[in-house]
This record gives C-alpha cells, sequence and structure tokens, in this order.
C-alpha cells in the first residue's frame, strides 16, 4: 500500500482544566487524493481533529505525518501554507479583492507577481467565474455562492496537495449548497486534492466522502470505511443510529444512473419519420410503446399501435416524462418516476441523446433491500 | 473698537496663537494616537489588563484640568511640555476605548482563516487587524481631537502656548474696554481650529480606510 497523505498517530488533545480529553488517541490514515469526511454529533471533537492537522490546536501527544514527514514539530505557519483550509464563515478578506484574496497564500511564498496573477485568473476560471469581471470585485459585492467559491479557489492557491474543509457549505441555502457541492466534485476529480472535510450532517458526508470516519465523544473513531460499507454494514448501533432510517435509500445516492444496467432495447423513430416503418418496428419488437426521438436523437413522445393509426407523428401519444442525465443518482432518477408517475425513467447523455431506459426493477436491484424500497416507493413525494 | 476691527487689527497674533493651538494639539494626539493605540491592543489582547487599562484612562478624564495641568509643573516646569503631557492624558480614553472596540469588532472568521493560511501573527496585526479596526479607532482619535481642541486653552495657565493666552488676557483684564473682544476673539479661534480639524478627520478617513469596507 502506498504511503497515506496524512496519518494522525494517537493524536490527543487535553484542554487544561477538563477532566477528559477533547480529542483521545485518535489513529487515522487518509490515503492520497481522497475525500475523508469526519463526521459526528455537535462537540464530538471533528472540528478540533481537523484542527490539530494543521496545528491550528496544539496536540498534548501524538504525531501528524503529512505525505510522510512528520509535521507535528514543523514551524507552524510554513506548515499551514501547504494545507489549504476552508471553513464555514469563509473569513474572506473584506479590505482586499477578490484578486488580492486568492493572492494571500502565493505572495506568503514569495510568488512573484506575474505568476500570483496568472494563478488568480487561472483559479477564476475553475470554480466558474469570469476573472475580468470578479477579478476587482470586494467581498460584499459578491452573493454568499460566490463568497463560497472564492474561498474555495483561495485555499487551492498555492496548490496545495492537502486541504482542510470544516462545514463549508454550512452556512448555505440547500438550493445552492446542492449545486456547490456538485461543482465541488467535479473539481475534485480535476485537481484530485487529498480533503478532509468536516459536517455534522450524515447525507453530505455520504454525497461527498470517498470515505467517511463516523465520530463519537471525544472524537473516537466509530466506523471508517467508504459511504457503501458504512450504510450496508453499519459497525455498531451508534452508527446505525447516526446514519439514521432508510439506510438503503441513501444507498441510492451513491449509484450513478450510468453505473446500473439499463433496458436499450426499446423501440425507437423519428418524429420526422415514416410512420408505417414506425408501427412496423413497433411490432416486429413485442413491445407495448414506441419511443419518438427528435433529429438529435432527444426523446420528444411515446406512442403505441393505436396512436400510430393516424400519419402525423408530432401530436400522437403521450409526451415524454421522467428524463433523467446519465450523471444523476439513482435517488433523483427514481424522485422523477415518482413524481412524473412513470414506470420508466428515460435515460439521456449530457447532449439530451436518448441512451436507455431504467425502470423500478433495475432500482430495486440496486439498493439490494427490496422492502424498504418498496414502502418508500409507497410513500407520496 | 468693535470686534471686527479688533479682529483685523490683531489677524497677525491672532494667526500666530491658532498656529500654536493647532500644533500642540496635533503633537498631544501624535503622542496619543501611538500610546492609546498600543494600551488599546493590550487591553484587547488580555482580559486580565482590561478593566484595568480602562479604568485608569477613564479616571484620567475625571481630574479637572485646572488640576492636571498644574500637577505637572514640578515635574516638568511652565511651557508646552506640562501642557502636552496633560493634553495626551486626556485624549488617550476615546483612543484606547476605540481601539479596544474597533478590534473587538473584527469578525473572528476572518481572523482564523488568516491564522490557517499561515499568516503570522505580525502580519495579521498589521495587514488584517488593524486596517479592520482603522475606522474605529480613527473615530475614537477625532474625539479625542474635539476635547483636547477645547481644554488646550486652559494650557495658557501653565504658560502653554496657543489660543487660550488671548481667553487668559481678556479675563485679566475684566472691566477693559478690551476684555470682551479678546476673549470673543480666542474662543472664535478655537472654534476655528475645532472645525478645521474635524474637516481633516473627515478626509484622513475618507483616505486611509480601504476600499471594501467603506
Amino acid at each position: 500500500m502506498t504511503e497515506p497523505m496524512i496519518r494522525l498517530d494517537k493524536l490527543t488533545k487535553t484542554y487544561r482544566g477538563q477532566p477528559h480529553p477533547a480529542v483521545d488517541q485518535v489513529s487515522m490514515d487518509m490515503p492520497r487524493g481522497e475525500i475523508v469526511v469526519l463526521v459526528g454529533p455537535s462537540g464530538c471533537g471533528k472540528t478540533t481533529t481537523m484542527e490539530l492537522i494543521n496545528r491550528l490546536i496544539e496536540p498534548t501527544s501524538g504525531r501528524i505525518f503529512l505525505d510522510g514527514e512528520d509535521v507535528t514539530n514543523a514551524d507552524p505557519d510554513a506548515l499551514r501554507r501547504r494545507i489549504g483550509y476552508v471553513i464555514q464563515q469563509i473569513g474572506l478578506f473584506p479590505h482586499f479583492t477578490v484578486a488580492e484574496n486568492i493572492a494571500t497564500v502565493p505572495k506568503l511564498l514569495g510568488w512573484d507577481k506575474r505568476r500570483v496573477g496568472e494563478r488568480v485568473d487561472e483559479l477564476l476560471d475553475m470554480v466558474g467565474l469570469e476573472p475580468s469581471e470578479f477579478r476587482g470585485r470586494y467581498p460584499k459585492q459578491l452573493s454568499g455562492g460566490q463568497r463560497q467559491r472564492i474561498g474555495v479557489a483561495r485555499a487551492m492557491a498555492a496548490d496545495p496537495p492537502v486541504m482542510l474543509m470544516d462545514e463549508p457549505f454550512g452556512a448555505i441555502d440547500p438550493i445552492t449548497r446542492d449545486r456547490l457541492q456538485n461543482e465541488f466534485l467535479r473539481l475534485q476529480q480535476q485537481v484530485q486534492k487529498t480533503i478532509v472535510f468536516v459536517t455534522h450532517d450524515i447525507d453530505e458526508a455520504i454525497k461527498l466522502g470517498d470515505r467517511i470516519a463516523i465520530l463519537g465523544e471525544r472524537s473516537q473513531i466509530a466506523q471508517f470505511d467508504t459511504p457503501a460499507a458504512i450504510l450496508s454494514n453499519p459497525a455498531s448501533p451508534y452508527v446505525e443510529d447516526f446514519i439514521g432510517a432508510g439506510a438503503s435509500l441513501k444507498r441510492l445516492h451513491l449509484s450513478r444512473v450510468g453505473d446500473v444496467g439499463l433496458d436499450t432495447g426499446a423501440p425507437t423513430a423519428r418524429i420526422d419519420g415514416d410512420v408505417a416503418a414506425a408501427r412496423e418496428r413497433l411490432r416486429s419488437s413485442g413491445r407495448a410503446a414506441l419511443l419518438l426521438l427528435d433529429a438529435d436523437g432527444r426523446p420528444q413522445r411515446w406512442v403505441d399501435a393505436g396512436d400510430l393509426e393516424g400519419s402525423d407523428l408530432s401530436s400522437a401519444g403521450e409526451p415524454v416524462a421522467a428524463v433523467v442525465q446519465a450523471g444523476a443518482t439513482l435517488s433523483e432518477a427514481l424522485n422523477e418516476m415518482l413524481t412524473s408517475n412513470a414506470g420508466v425513467a428515460l435515460v439521456v447523455d449530457r447532449s439530451g441523446g436518448f441512451q436507455g431506459l431504467l425502470d423500478f426493477e433495475t432500482v430495486m436491484v440496486a439498493t439490494r433491500s427490496a422492502p424498504e424500497f418498496y414502502r418508500a416507493a409507497k410513500v407520496p413525494s | 473698537m468693535d470686534f471686527y476691527e479688533y479682529l483685523t487689527d490683531n489677524a497677525e497674533p491672532l494667526f500666530e496663537e491658532a498656529v500654536d493651538h493647532v500644533m500642540v494639539v496635533a503633537m498631544s494626539i501624535g503622542i496619543a494616537l501611538v500610546l492609546g493605540c498600543a494600551l488599546g491592543v493590550l487591553a484587547h489582547r488580555s482580559a486580565r489588563l482590561r478593566p484595568m487599562i480602562l479604568a485608569v484612562s477613564s479616571t484620567l478624564l475625571t481630574i479637572p484640568s485646572l488640576a492636571l495641568f498644574a500637577m505637572f509643573i514640578p515635574l516638568l516646569g511652565l511651557g508646552t511640555p506640562p501642557a502636552v503631557v496633560a493634553l495626551v492624558l486626556y485624549a488617550l480614553l476615546p483612543i484606547v476605548r476605540n481601539t479596544v472596540v474597533g478590534l473587538g469588532s473584527v469578525d473572528r472568521g476572518v481572523l482564523q482563516a488568516a491564522r490557517g493560511m499561515g499568516m503570522g501573527s505580525w502580519r495579521r496585526f498589521l495587514r488584517v487587524e488593524l486596517p479592520l479596526a482603522w475606522p474605529v479607532v480613527l473615530t475614537g482619535v477625532r474625539v479625542s481631537t474635539q476635547v483636547v481642541v477645547g481644554i488646550a486653552a486652559i494650557a495658557a495657565l501653565v504658560n502653554g502656548p496657543g489660543l487660550g493666552n488671548e481667553i487668559f488676557r481678556g479675563l485679566r483684564s475684566l472691566g477693559s474696554p478690551f476684555a470682551l473682544n479678546l476673549v470673543l476673539g480666542g474662543t472664535l479661534g478655537i472654534v476655528v481650529v475645532a472645525l478645521l480639524f474635524d474637516a481633516f478627520f473627515i478626509l484622513l478617513r475618507r483616505v486611509t480606510t480601504a476600499r471594501g469596507i467603506r
């Protein structure tokens, strides 16, 4: 096995005047390029554990290794410049422009002006903000979501191999949060950092984590594993309790539509094509309905044999419902199917081209826990 | 002789005294700014020293000005030195208090982020804490200046410079036809000096406050 990026060895923090340590003998290996989520109830010491890594809090005992190097006694300021850091309040400097904020660590490291300027523009591009428009703005001229993006860009400025993120999406409205989480995952695919992510929200942990550490009191690790393993095999009643009800439903968040077997046998025809040919195709397929696609292969309408008696296909049958992208989670697809009252979801690629069908049965197989799924499916959404 | 005539006849000495007045105030405020900021930072950092520092600077303000000026004569003699020392002591409280308030109002998240990115404590203070607290500190300096411009008139009692001399000359010659003119002239001069200082601070605040927090 390769060297872990971060290794905590029996890390302990005892505050003066307190009988119990806040963090007690925590040992953990965090693999390179993965998102490790520390999740637990308030006051369990997850933030303290994270802040021990960049030594914002000095450990009472134990050792910290970064990329194989013992940094327990390294110069804290130099160490922190190697580790990206994002907190819930974001903490942008209100008197600095966006560019100056992002440039903070590169300037501390003594980069020359041109290199800093190029890096700032590159990062703004990366987080989806137009450099010419945002470079000179001040934090108060940004929306919450934009501030959050700048916070992430600032943490990545000097290209640190490790990032620490303390509830970075905690203070953002649910819709923006969801979008930022997706952007964050896409970004991580590009940059492949080792990320330690603290949250109290198990759903966020499941969505973002490659690995989740569920922490109990004094930061004791109750279980440290992949989200799928934790959901299907909670190590203790405590973990089970923390995951909450509906572990199988939560597992739906983990699989993507594109990863399960799609039904690609459905008969299709061009909506502006020949009716007789379409009728023949439907008959020979042995299915009950045929899918009409437009010139770009995007699904338009469902038609059955009766609808194909007429000569104009453009208004025949029913318009399609429950169209989902291949990158969507099973949970999203299921939600679409329940909402639109359709028995199947139509799976399309990025440009909307038809790829195949996803039915309830496939989703059920993916959850491997049919009873619970059925119960959930009966609940109106 | 009416007041207008008095003014035109004595324009030059009045102007000179006004300049002296400005100088003594500026010097006192300059010293008080450095001292007050230092004490303010100390009070902000140490919860133990804070009540002590604030109590002492509040008490200073309650000493009658006449007594305070006289108190330093045995130590510093007459003239500008005792005047400046007394004025510095008077100027301290608003500056110290506003420094404490200003530093305390800096967003903790901002400081935490700065520390987490590896900014050393000095850099954090000079680049983040001080610029963000600065508008509040400057407001304290402005209040101090207003207080001190008035009190500086009493410095004439210890042979200090400034427009106070005009007023005391008037008070000494009460009953004479010039008395009222002298007192009025000195007072008017002080009001003008106070207004000029205030205008200066409005301008200074504009120029020295970072754009993002204006």
